[in-house]
């Protein structure tokens, strides 16, 4: 069990998301960041889709009742076990009563924290994620508050084995491959031509290259809301609402783009200039307001090549983990 | 039949059934849909149709064909599907009846609208609820039914300064829309009344009460009705 001893600004329970119920209007959810979420579960020794806590900007103070093993990817917020500093992007050892603290925000904007068989919250249609608009799924239907206590799932054989091995030896032998942590770390954002990307005066369309846009301080995890540049569409047309995918950069009539996160709506009617490709999503994920971001371009072969790629990436983890701990 | 298709992101595609909303187009929607979900396919993880188009999210890794990219793949196994469909939906579409109680405090904004309008609050209730509406999509929020066919003399602006909190079940008229929202939530839409039936629970299945390709008809009913409705839900 966890208790939550403070909650941080915005904690909630996520899996991967919930899906096949976007035709009733209900948003996906799930990680902002899904490949700091799936490499997270595999270092605990869970299954890539394992429900776990997302952490926003202020991480929370967490007593854990009985010994587990976790592991915290994604942003750097000075996580500590006691008060001693701990490393990110590895498997970590907890005792029965330690608390896990975080302190300041160094880098990134999320963490993700999974916790060797998961969390156990009552699934919502098919799915732990919390949905915040519609208050259902992970704990509740909402953030976590001080004095919530959570239920932690059963370990997998391979979790017990890599806690057995670390109270035998704390450190790892072995790191996680470059590619799988570095993709968090640069401002680049690839992109590709939205539906409505035509309608689009040229100028808006170069700025959007040539210029940097601020996460401003209204995003959240509906939407990265940049601010720069305004962004012209040639004439004011109205177009006709339909399906927006997360990643979809939507332009509202101020010309400030949004782009759209796990807890999107399901269909939008602005027009959309460009669609980031999902390769780079955990990019987006760790933009902090403040942070500046850059575009550049990317075909939809590339796009889907590098996404195949990396996932390629994630099974090769999960099976060298699994090797190493036979 | 005719349609298009392209890409939205890297991990969706969109089928195009039309150029505008009318009546052919909506028909196409509703039989892509049903030919899609027959299908059974494995790799879609959700369908979202809409006025004019048809959307499938897909997992890429689940259509992994070597020297061939998943988009190609999956252009190739939706015309293999769409060249078979005749050009009609295999569900008669239903009628949901959405009772509704008009002014007052359910709907805050009904003279307004029919001072707008110069019409009475009865003539706007009467209007509103004369012939049924056609579901044409659901988006936007849970259970949120995109409708067609309010009439136009009730047509009316949104709100200058929108609510902070619309209660669950209102209905409202937003320009020549008119809807319902499922949850509460902050809006901008003319008040004219609200319905004690719930349009989104997570424990039912499906979720929504309401689906795209359904006719919806709203029912006039009092207050004491609507009390009654609602502590017996």
């Amino acid at each position: 069990m966890i208790e939550v001893l403070k909650p941080g600004l915005l904690t909630t329970i996520q899996d991967i998301g919930r899906e096949g119920f976007q035709q009733f209007g209900v948003s996906v959810s799930g990680s902002i960041d899904p490949l700091a979420h799936k490499v997270a579960n595999l270092l605990a020794g869970n299954d890539i889709d394992s429900a776990l806590i997302e952490i926003t900007l202020t991480g929370p103070h967490l007593r854990f009742h009985g010994q587990t093993l976790l592991s915290i990817c994604g942003a750097d917020l000075s996580p500590t076990i006691n008060g001693v500093q701990q490393p990110l992007w590895k498997p970590l050892k907890i005792e029965e009563g330690d608390i896990l603290g975080f302190g300041i925000l160094k880098e990134g904007c999320r963490a993700y924290l999974a916790v060797a068989g998961g969390i156990e919250v009552p699934e919502v249609m098919g799915s732990k994620s919390t949905y915040l608009r519609a208050g259902i799924g992970g704990y509740r239907g909402r953030a976590l508050q001080k004095g919530d206590r959570l239920t932690v799932g059963t370990p997998s054989s391979l979790s017990i084995k890599m806690g057995n091995a670390l109270t035998r030896n704390p450190t790892t032998d072995w790191s996680i491959p470059h590619q799988l942590i570095d993709h968090s770390r640069s401002r680049t954002i690839r992109i590709m031509p939205g539906n409505e990307h035509g309608q689009f005066q040229e100028e808006s369309r170069e700025a959007l290259f040539n210029q940097s846009y601020t996460v401003s301080p209204r995003s959240d995890r509906m939407g990265c809301r940049l601010s720069g540049p305004a962004i012209q569409t040639e004439t004011h047309r109205d177009m006709i609402s339909e399906a927006v995918t997360t990643g979809t950069i939507q332009v509202p009539p101020d010309g400030q783009p949004i782009v759209l996160l796990a807890d999107r709506q399901t269909t939008g009617g602005y027009p959309r200039i460009a669609e980031v490709a999902s390769i780079d999503l955990p990019r987006v994920a760790q933009a902090k307001p403040g942070d500046e971001l850059r575009f550049a371009p990317i075909t939809h072969e590339e796009a889907q090549r590098l996404y195949l790629q990396r996932e390629r990436q994630l099974r090769e983890l999960r099976q060298g983990i699994s090797l190493k701990y036979v | 039949m005719d349609y298009s298709l392209r890409p939205l992101g890297d991990h969706a595609l969109v089928i195009e059934a039309g150029p505008s909303i009318d009546h052919a187009t909506h028909v196409k929607v509703r039989s892509i849909c049903s030919a899609i979900e027959r299908a059974d396919l494995s790799w879609i993880t959700d369908i979202v149709p809409a006025f004019t188009t048809v959307t499938l999210h897909y997992d890429p890794t689940n259509l992994d064909d070597p020297g061939r990219l998943p988009y190609e793949t999956a252009m190739n196994r939706i015309h293999m599907i769409l060249s078979s469909t005749p050009l009609e939906t295999d569900k008669e579409p239903r009628t949901i009846e959405i009772p509704v109680c008009y002014g007052g405090d359910f709907g805050p904004d009904l003279e307004s609208v029919a001072e707008w309008n110069a019409l009475t609050p009865e003539k706007v209730i009467e209007l509103h609820s004369a012939s049924p509406y056609l579901i044409h999509m659901i988006g936007f929020s849970p259970g949120f039914p995109y409708l067609g066919g309010m009439p136009e003399e009730i047509a009316t602006p949104r709100r200058k300064e929108p609510r902070l909190k619309v209660p669950r079940g209102s209905v409202g008229i937003a320009g020549s829309q008119t809807g319902i929202y499922p949850l509460e939530s902050p809006g901008g839409w003319q008040l004219i009344g609200r319905t004690p039936v719930a349009l989104f629970d997570t424990e039912a299945c499906p979720p929504g009460l309401l689906q795209a390709g359904d006719r919806l008809r709203f029912k006039p009913i009092t207050a004491a009705e609507y009390k009654e409705m609602e502590a017996n839900r």
